[in-house]
């Protein structure tokens, strides 16, 4: 088991023919990843490296049965490609997509409710349970099949802790990159909910930044609800307060949003915080009672 | 993207958002017509206002009233060029280079009006306030109940009502309500018109005469969304901004400039933010963030590196690199490149994992560079650090 992706996972690609969505979508499908085809509007009827290319994702979701999607659409026209896919009843959307509107995503966002689908991202590496599925732009060999989940906003950050997994012999469940932007589609908490109820994790990791207040969001559901031990991380201990840091949701602002008051409301939560980001999986082994 | 108040007051006013009559001038003749015409038009005022990106102007010595035109030139040519240290421009302070030059209004009350995106219900959020002049976070913090929210529908737009339900909570009067929800309508079209992620109107003033006004206005846009508004590309002011974060903007690259001396060079903004705070955890301080980003290729990489090094202060450099998008030996190709071409003698430590790195390892070993190789982000930090401290 493993939370909202495996092997029976059929995946349409948005934006295949494009350069990153070629060569993602190839890594995807070599480590198993079954790709159905993708959506390019005006290249639909044509193949792209053997896969069909739709000029639509309802066509493309009524020729292959597809129920999720990842999207490698140019800024400009993500939003639009998201609730496409949505509108198609796509069960699972991930957004790779860095730099979309955050006006526009609020439109998104609300085109989203009441519909069937789970958007992840946008922004984010996006999601891969080892062994299983792999849907995004995540490097594979690092990840080893086990039972730490990971949640986490930063997508290079959820390599580096699942590469020191990894290397103390821990697998991981599912590792889900949440994504860096203000207005996002699965948040910590949502994470959390579907660990704490998937029988394969035997913990979690989550992995914040500074800015909003979701780890807070998130550490007060461990506090009363979370039945398996978390382990987190906050960077940004030494940002500068005002500066949006990389990430559109990554910024101190009015004193609020601080890697403090996170780490403080996540150990009040009792959640093992790693000071470092380099004893992340040191801060597991010892949760779970590995030795190396 | 922030903005000048005079270029926010300039945005607004097409909205239907009422602001005092005034001018942005750049040299103490200017500002001397500029007074001359407001005093001849019935003004019996003039502030003379110092335009930098940072708020506490006023404080700072930035912003003055005068009361005739001789008095306002003189003031003019004082603020002009003088270097305006407020709480947001940290101890080295900004040069003034323009003035707004503004009637001065018969001052009754000063409130607060100001929208931003709120994260956890993912929209827009109009805020209000009866205590203007003072800064919202420090209301928020005293008496959060002291702030009024109206939540915009996405797509709808601040409704009348809403306007009404802010305004009668202000306590404006009867007579001001439909002024008031002109100015508010207008100021949140102008808002999603302009893809703004903040906008403050601090303070939001009723007049004696009962007229209502935007005394200040601060407006920053969503740097994601200038690709669709070209004309406000114009508006950003380089002359605000770091040099270096300037150029590294050019190249898309997001650097941020600090106080130490170990430059690193990272891709991605939360594993750029976990290695600042390793690197002081070693005992080090970072000279910058630099998130190279996703889709780097070989030239951001060599600009990245340049950037790097026009920092005096850098003594040692860490490359810290989980490829992703960015492939390890893209990164690896860049890196040989700007060693080359730079003729860099700062010792480099790098250490590098994930999509095609035995590729990008090959790289560097071929290069013939001396470049000290770590293995874990530990490893690394700890490198750098004695690297810059032996230097």
């Amino acid at each position: 088991m493993s939370i909202l992706v495996n092997k029976s996972t059929r995946v349409i690609v948005q934006g295949l023919t494009g350069r990153e969505g070629t060569f993602h979508a190839k890594a995807c499908a070599e480590y198993g990843t079954q790709i159905a085809g993708g959506v390019t509007p005006g290249k639909g009827g044509t193949t792209h490296e053997g896969w069909p290319i739709f000029n639509t994702v309802q066509e493309a979701v009524d020729r292959t049965t597809a129920d999720t999607s990842v999207i490698f659409v140019p800024p400009p026209y993500a939003a639009d490609a998201i609730m496409e896919a949505a509108d198609a009843e796509i069960e699972l959307i991930v957004c790779i997509t860095e730099g979309i509107p955050t006006l526009d995503m609020v439109r998104t966002w609300e085109f989203l409710q009441n519909r069937r689908s789970r958007l992840i991202g946008p922004n984010c590496p996006g999601i891969i349970s080892p062994g299983h599925c792999k849907i995004g732009i995540m490097p594979a060999r690092i990840h080893k099949e086990g039972s730490v989940g990971i949640v986490s906003r930063s997508g290079t950050l959820t390599y580096e802790a699942v590469y020191q997994l990894t290397t103390w012999g821990i697998g991981q469940s599912t590792a889900i990159g949440i994504g860096g932007d203000p207005i996002i589609g699965t948040h910590f908490l949502d994470a959390l909910e579907l660990f704490n109820r998937d029988p394969q994790t035997e913990a979690v990791v989550m992995i914040g930044e500074i800015g909003g207040n979701a780890e807070e969001i998130a550490a007060e559901y461990v506090k009363t609800h979370m039945k398996k031990p978390v382990v987190g991380f906050i960077a940004g201990q030494t940002a500068p307060p005002g500066r949006r840091m990389g990430h559109a949701g990554a910024i101190i602002s009015g004193g609020k949003g601080t890697a403090a008051e996170k780490i403080k409301a996540m150990e009040a939560a009792g959640i093992r915080v790693a000071k470092s980001p380099a004893e992340i999986g040191e801060t597991v082994a010892a949760v779970m009672g590995v030795k190396v | 993207m922030k903005i000048h108040e005079y270029q926010a007051k300039d945005i607004l006013k097409k909205y239907g958002v009422s602001v005092p009559r005034g001018e942005m001038v750049e040299t103490r003749d200017a500002a001397e017509a500029a007074a001359r015409k407001l005093f001849d038009t019935g003004a019996t005022g003039v502030v003379v206002k110092g335009q930098i990106h940072a708020g506490g102007r006023g404080k700072g010595g930035g912003v003055k009233i005068a009361k005739s035109v001789q008095e306002a030139a003189e003031l003019a040519s004082k603020i002009l060029g003088m270097t305006l240290v407020t709480h947001q421009t940290g101890p080295e302070g900004r040069v003034v280079r323009r003035l707004l030059i503004e009637e001065t209004l018969p001052i009754n009350k000063e409130l607060y009006l100001g929208i931003v995106i709120d994260r956890a219900q993912a929209r827009p959020v109009f805020m209000a306030s009866a205590a203007g002049g003072m800064e919202i976070e420090q209301v928020a913090a005293a008496n959060p109940a002291a702030i009024l929210k109206e939540y915009i529908g996405p797509g709808m737009g601040l409704e009348a009502f809403q306007a009404r339900k802010l305004a009668f909570a202000l306590g404006l009067k009867a007579q001001q309500i439909n002024q008031a929800v002109q100015f508010m309508t207008g100021l949140y079209k102008a808002f999603e018109e302009t893809d703004s992620s903040l906008m403050e109107i601090n303070p939001f003033v009723t007049c004696t005469d009962g007229r209502l006004f935007a005394l200040d206005a601060k407006v920053n846009f969503d740097d994601n969304t200038i690709f669709r508004h070209p004309d406000l590309r114009d508006l950003r002011d380089v002359t605000e901004e770091d040099p270096l974060e300037v150029e590294a903007s050019k190249y898309s690259l997001n650097y941020i400039k600090l106080d130490g001396n170990v430059g690193c060079m990272v891709n991605g903004a939360g594993l750029a933010m976990a290695t600042m705070d390793i690197i002081k955890y070693a005992g080090g301080m970072p000279a910058n963030f630099l998130d190279v980003g996703g889709g780097a290729n070989a030239e951001q990489v060599t600009h990245a590196f340049e950037i790097l090094l026009s920092d005096k202060n850098v003594k040692a450099v860490l490359i810290n690199i989980f490829g992703g998008i960015l492939r390890v030996d893209t990164l690896a190709t860049g890196v040989v490149e700007a060693a080359r071409k730079t003729h860099i003698q700062l010792p480099i430590v790098l250490r590098l994992e994930g999509t095609n790195v035995e590729a990008g390892r090959e790289i560097l070993k071929q290069s013939g560079l001396n470049f000290i190789v770590a293995e874990t982000m530990k490893d690394a930090a700890e490198k750098v650090v004695a690297a810059a401290r032996a230097a």
